[in-house]
């Protein structure tokens, strides 16, 4: 197998000469918030979503608390509705969206051969958004009135006429959190197309560059068109107007269309850098070459074209008329062919390979089987007809946990593992992150398998409270919930330790790792690239 | 910078204040609207102060990030490369725009072809309207509202009235405004590519004192509207629809006219070259896709 | 098992060279069009279904379903579309259960006061819709769920063989009692129905003589408490003590023992805007006479005043029904 860079010794020297005349990192709390480091920037994003994800997931466990047996124990229908509400809002939005940022900023500059971000001020600006945008939309549960409590995807007029005071701070947080996405992804695509080293072509980009590229992209088409809707969403509250009021000639309903618009490429935007983070786990610890690099672009492009025309499979039961009905089920069963060539060619990349199990690779296999599990139960309910006995029942919560969590979220922490020596410069406890992962592949399907059958024996989503032959799926998922959330404590524990006193990792880091990031000594240092390394022409890609 | 520039190293710098002070003006302005629209809403008694600090505070920071950029620019930081970057950056940025429109001309179209239709007894979902709404009517632009009692009629629409008519028609002298000045901003550029400096910064000035009529005139036809014909933003969905699209596309016309107000003052103070004009020509581009909108508008808006 | 094979035969530990194969154009065209065919095949039988439920036509009966937070109206139209009697059908679910109070029953959370009565064997058309928020109504027995959206309509039907009692459930998010808001339809066989049917009828022929009685003041208080349990317990409390700030108490309030009128045009036309709803369209004269007098009297409440019927139909103008 060729190697990207001709030799890695020419590279290191290049770096060297770079080094006498970098700027280090301030010290202290100046460094993170002035910073245009892409590197800390990166880690910026992480640390975030981290946070993001241990509040969005402690309010996922009131809930699974208050679920844990019928009748109402610990808190009141409205509270549980703000917590749904917040933990749906915080997950999309606070703990997934900015992992994925984050892994860009260390990753796409390292990768593509870049000496950071194309637009490194800005970078810091997006980042710095979040924290207020996420300070404001968690102060409002403290607010009189309490928080958003009209679901996380906030139908009017439930969120317009009807909503509590907050929604106004609620609907401006959303227009930060798209700005900084915006900010974002002009950054990510400026980067990619205009900061890749000579001889990085695009069709030698890794995966990950690829999907990011396409993420991207969504993002810029979609984000301003939330900012659209809610703009709209403030616009009857405040000033009077009828979008979303049949009164005023206006509907409800177009509220449905215009978010699921957004709505549906989100999705995809929590799952294509996830595709690319599997596809370059894979290949390593399969030690044999991505199978299918080529259709595994296109696939990418496809989905996210296909994206924009399936919006209203959300919407089977709002009565669209029978023809709008047909066209979104045949766009949306259309999705899975292009996802299929995805699996496939992950799994035909571990066949025949010399395969070893370290933990992100474990992470990135349970990611294949449990996220084709989530796409199964998403063709199930992507026939119409069958969906209006699964709409809004806990099938589709189960549904998007598997493709959201061991999907999404499984993809983030194998990132994490996979490329957190090259951060830091320490190995990792493997025999901690076996544990982990062990312990979050039985808790996530404990918790989320049982809600494949709580939802076809009918139960609704968002609700406080249950009819009685739901108890003990609702138990059990409640037990697995508990177990999946404290594992992650594990995990904070093993990343802190590997921070603090790993043992020392190597540049390449893994045998199989091929691309231009682990060309570099680990820990990456603060400035790299600063002047463009020399691609050879092979495959370039792992 | 202590090391002088070196034209084949992109240009990172170090660190700045520049975005946490924008985020915080960002978050001191967005506190204090929602506070205010609250406030507003519930009929309490306002404060702008919060908003007021926080449009300074962004204000001031904007001004000098921006300032800074040019400066490096003049010190010959800025390589081909990062010249590169901010062309991408800005041309992605307008396409966010486009989408940002693209969701009011969505409402538009949703309500105008489906919504009123079905509220007023045709398409698909007719029976709604006869079942729920016996007595509305579908045509547009919507002079009488499903329910007049939540939402009070508007009591004319601001369309087109026939393509003879528009000598005195205020819309249309807005499309021929608008128009213009998009060719006399393309003036301005080629000027400035033949480095002829006087026409280059002539042109750019007659360009923002378009955009200013422009805006004039827009008052002018809200104040009318208002007043005299009884169309508001609260007067059904003809009138939110009207006010919601033409009033942000006013919104980027100040917001444009405001840009290339800055670019004149730069280009008077002999800013510009031939190979070096980006501020202006990212100006200039935000211009044609203001223009373009407003050609949608007049279309989907006014005339049809 | 294609897993197992591929992480028990292909470890690395077992000294396996990598095979370094990674293009195979055929392979790619088969899992792209064997997949297509899947669905092609999963697609068929569904446009199939599809088409057939949106045929509404040919109805024996039509019911209007309107959702309101937290119940269900259900008006049963003539063929002109016109009602003929119409009735609120709330949880039954006694709130002590809800709150470990007492033990849950066999229904819990799934039964009401009054279920929607069809017949069986009979197409049935339901015009679905709402007053409020969007709601949505599911009977799974049924295999129907359609969204009620305020302002809109949707439409649906059955045609159910066995007589007996089906249950199901509000399924969209509609605020704080989403959770709250059961269906129950039982089905009749259809010489019951017909005679249920009559006897409805009879009776909302007798409630609109009774608008011109006058009641003594123990009748208003008998029919307001069980009005008030009913329709605004859910949010001002049994006790009349409310929730603070979000929903008022009705013990001591200003208006519920100020001005009669007031007291009476308030709940008639509730506050636009919030979650106090215009009950002057929920309720006829004497349930809203009933109610505010019940208002008036309740709790440490005491006025002195007596409010009947015609007090409501003056006041609105003969409006109420
Ligand atoms: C990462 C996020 C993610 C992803 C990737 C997906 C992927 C898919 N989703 Fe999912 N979905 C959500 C997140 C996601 N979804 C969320 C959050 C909601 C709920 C929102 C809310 O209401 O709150 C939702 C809801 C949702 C609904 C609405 C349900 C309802 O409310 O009634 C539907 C209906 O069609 C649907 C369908 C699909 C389909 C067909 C795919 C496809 O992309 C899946 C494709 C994958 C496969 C099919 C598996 C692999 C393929 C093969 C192995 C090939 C062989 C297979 C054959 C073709 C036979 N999803
Ligand atoms: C995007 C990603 C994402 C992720 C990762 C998760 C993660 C989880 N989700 Fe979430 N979920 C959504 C997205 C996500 N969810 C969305 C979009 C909805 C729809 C919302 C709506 O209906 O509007 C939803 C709804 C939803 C429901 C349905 C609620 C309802 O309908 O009423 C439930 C119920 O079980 C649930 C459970 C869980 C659980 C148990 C986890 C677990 O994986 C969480 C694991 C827990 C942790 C990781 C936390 C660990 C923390 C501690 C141990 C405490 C320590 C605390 C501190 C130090 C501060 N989720
Ligand atoms: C869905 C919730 C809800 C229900 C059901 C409800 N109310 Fe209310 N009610 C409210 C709210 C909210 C207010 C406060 C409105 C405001 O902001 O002024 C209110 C206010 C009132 C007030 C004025 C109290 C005051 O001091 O301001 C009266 C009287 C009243 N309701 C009577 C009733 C009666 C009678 C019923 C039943 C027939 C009823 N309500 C059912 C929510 C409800
Ligand atoms: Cu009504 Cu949910
Ligand atoms: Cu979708």
């Amino acid at each position: 197998m060729s190697d990207i860079i001709d030799t890695r010794q020419e590279f290191t020297q290049d770096f060297d000469h770079d080094a006498h005349h970098d700027v280090q990192p301030d010290r202290g709390i100046v460094r993170w918030l002035l910073t245009t480091n892409h590197k800390d920037i990166g880690t910026l994003y992480l640390w975030f979503s981290f946070l993001m994800l241990l509040i969005g997931g402690s309010l996922a466990l009131v809930i699974r608390t208050e679920l844990f047996e019928p009748g109402l124990q610990f808190i009141e229908p409205a509270f549980f509705n703000q917590m749904t509400t917040n933990h749906g809002l915080i997950m999309v939005f606070g703990a997934i969206m900015p992992a994925f940022v984050g892994l860009a900023n260390w990753l796409l500059p390292m990768m593509v051969g870049a000496p950071d971000m194309a637009l490194p001020r800005m970078n810091n600006l997006s980042f710095w958004i979040l924290p207020f945008a996420f300070g404001l939309l968690i102060s409002t549960l403290f607010m009189e009135g309490g928080g958003p409590n009209f679901g996380w995807t906030f139908y009017a007029p439930l969120s317009t006429t009807y909503a509590p005071d907050t929604v106004t701070y609620f609907i401006l947080s959303i227009h930060m959190m798209g700005a900084s996405s915006i900010m974002g992804s002009i950054n990510i695509i400026a980067t990619i197309l205009n900061m890749r080293a000579p001889g990085m072509t695009l069709m030698k980009m890794p995966l990950f560059v690829w999907t990011w590229l396409i993420t991207a992209y969504l993002l810029l088409a979609v984000m301003p068109v939330l900012a659209g809707l809610v703009t709209m969403m403030l616009f009857d509250i405040h000033f009077g107007t009828s979008f979303f009021n049949a009164a005023g000639g206006g509907d409800p309903v177009m509220f449905q269309h215009i978010f699921w618009f957004f709505g549906h490429p989100e999705v995809y935007i929590m799952i294509l850098p996830a595709f690319g983070i599997v596809s370059q786990i894979i290949p390593t610890f399969a030690r044999k070459p991505l199978f299918g690099y080529d259709s595994m672009v296109y696939a990418t492009a496809s989905i996210a074209f296909l994206s924009f025309t399936v919006w209203a499979h959300h919407m089977f039961t709002v009565g669209m008329p029978l023809a709008g009905q047909l066209f979104f089920m045949y766009a949306t069963l259309l999705i899975a062919v292009p996802t299929g060539v995805k699996v496939f060619n992950w799994v035909s990349t571990m066949w025949r390979g010399a395969m070893t199990f370290e933990t992100p690779m474990l992470f990135s296999i349970a990611f294949v089987v449990l996220f084709t599990i989530g796409g199964f139960s998403g063709l199930m309910l992507a026939i119409a007809p069958a969906d209006y006995q699964y709409h809004d029942t806990y099938f589709v919560v189960a549904h998007f946990h598997y493709v959201l969590v061991p999907g999404a979220l499984f993809s983030i922490i194998a990132a994490v593992y996979y490329w957190l020596p090259k951060w830091c410069g320490r190995m990792y406890d493997e025999s901690l992150g076996k544990l982990h992962f062990w312990l979050s592949f039985i808790g996530v399907n404990v918790t989320f398998f049982p809600q494949h059958f709580s939802g076809l024996a009918g139960m609704p989503r968002r609700i406080p409270d249950y009819a009685l032959q739901f108890a003990d799926f609702n138990m059990v998922s409640s037990i697995g919930a508990f177990v999946f959330g404290f594992s992650q404590l594990l995990f904070l524990y093993v990343v802190i330790k590997t921070i603090k006193s790993g043992e020392p990792a190597t540049g390449r880091v893994w045998e199989g790792a091929h691309g231009l990031e682990w060309t570099l000594p680990s820990p990456a240092p603060y400035h790299t690239f600063t002047h463009p390394p020399r691609v050879v022409d092979a495959e370039a890609h792992s | 910078m202590s090391n002088p520039p070196d034209q084949s190293i992109y240009y990172v710098p170090h660190n700045s204040w520049y975005p946490i002070g924008t985020a915080l003006g960002i978050f001191c302005l967005v506190v204090g609207l929602g506070t205010l629209l609250n406030d507003l809403s519930a009929g309490n008694e306002t404060s702008h102060v919060l908003v007021y600090l926080g449009a300074i505070v962004l204000s001031v920071v904007l001004f000098a990030w921006f300032a800074k950029v040019v400066e490096e620019n003049h010190q010959g930081l800025v390589n081909q490369q990062l010249k590169r970057s901010y062309i991408w950056g800005m041309s992605w940025f307008i396409f966010s725009e486009v989408m940002f429109f693209a969701a009011f001309f969505g409402a538009l179209f949703y309500t105008r072809n489906l919504a009123v239709a079905w509220l007023g007894g045709e398409g698909a979902k007719g029976f709604t309207g006869d079942y729920l709404w016996p007595e509305f009517e579908a045509v547009w632009p919507v002079l009488n509202n499903p329910d007049p009692g939540l939402f009070e009629n508007p009591g004319a629409s601001m369309a087109s009235p026939g393509i003879l008519n528009w000598g005195d028609y205020l819309p249309f002298w807005n499309t021929v405004i608008l128009l213009t000045s998009s060719i006399t901003v393309h003036f301005a550029h080629t000027a400035i590519k033949d480095e002829a400096r006087t026409k280059f910064v002539g042109w750019l000035a007659v360009t923002v004192a378009l955009g200013v009529v422009f805006l004039i005139l827009q008052v002018e036809e809200y104040v009318d509207a208002y007043e005299n014909l009884g169309l508001t933003l609260s007067s059904g969905i003809y009138g939110s629809t009207f006010f919601l699209l033409t009033g942000f596309h006013g919104f980027h016309v100040t917001l444009g006219t405001f840009i290339l107000l800055m670019q004149l003052i730069r280009a008077m103070r002999g800013h510009f070259k031939a190979h070096d004009c980006f501020g202006f020509e990212a100006a200039s581009w935000y211009w044609h896709f203001v223009d373009v909108v407003w050609a949608g508008l007049f279309i989907f808006v006014y005339v049809m | 098992m294609l897993f197992s094979s591929l992480y028990l035969r292909h470890r690395k530990s077992r000294g396996v060279e990598p095979a370094q194969f990674h293009e195979s154009t055929a392979i790619e065209i088969a899992w792209t069009i064997i997949p297509t065919i899947i669905l092609i095949a999963m697609a068929w039988p569904a446009s199939q279904a599809l088409i057939e439920m949106y045929d509404t036509g040919g109805e024996d009966m039509t019911v209007e379903v309107r959702g309101y937070q937290w119940k269900w109206q259900y008006k049963y139209l003539d063929a002109d579309y016109n009602q003929t009697f119409a009735f609120f059908s709330n949880l039954a679910t006694p709130a002590d259960e809800i709150h470990n109070r007492s033990v849950k029953g066999e229904y819990y959370l799934l039964e009401v006061d009054n279920p929607l009565r069809i017949p069986a064997n009979r197409k049935v058309r339901f015009l679905i819709t709402s007053e409020d928020v969007i709601h949505a109504w599911w009977v799974p027995d049924f295999g129907i769920k359609r969204d009620a959206v305020p302002g809109m309509l949707n439409e649906l039907w059955t045609i159910v063989s066995q007589p007996g009692i089906y249950r199901g459930q509000c399924t969209e998010l509609c605020g704080k009692d989403h959770g709250f808001m059961p269906i129950v339809v039982e089905v009749l066989p259809e010489a019951d129905y017909d005679a249920w049917y009559s006897e409805q009828l009879r009776q909302a022929q007798a409630r609109k003589e009774a608008l011109s009685k006058t009641f003594t003041a123990d009748e208003l208080m008998v029919e307001g408490e069980q009005v008030y349990n009913t329709f605004c317990a859910a949010c001002h409390l049994p006790n009349g003590k409310g929730v603070p700030p979000v929903f008022p108490a009705l013990d001591g309030s200003p208006i519920a023992t100020g001005n009669r009128d007031e007291h009476i045009r308030l709940v008639y036309e509730g506050v636009p805007g919030t979650a106090m709803q215009a009950f002057g369209n929920q309720l006829d004269a004497v349930a809203l006479a009933a109610v505010v007098h019940y208002e008036r009297h309740a709790w440490d409440n005491d006025t002195d005043d007596v409010v009947q019927p015609r007090d409501v139909i003056n006041l609105t103008a003969g409006e109420v029904q």
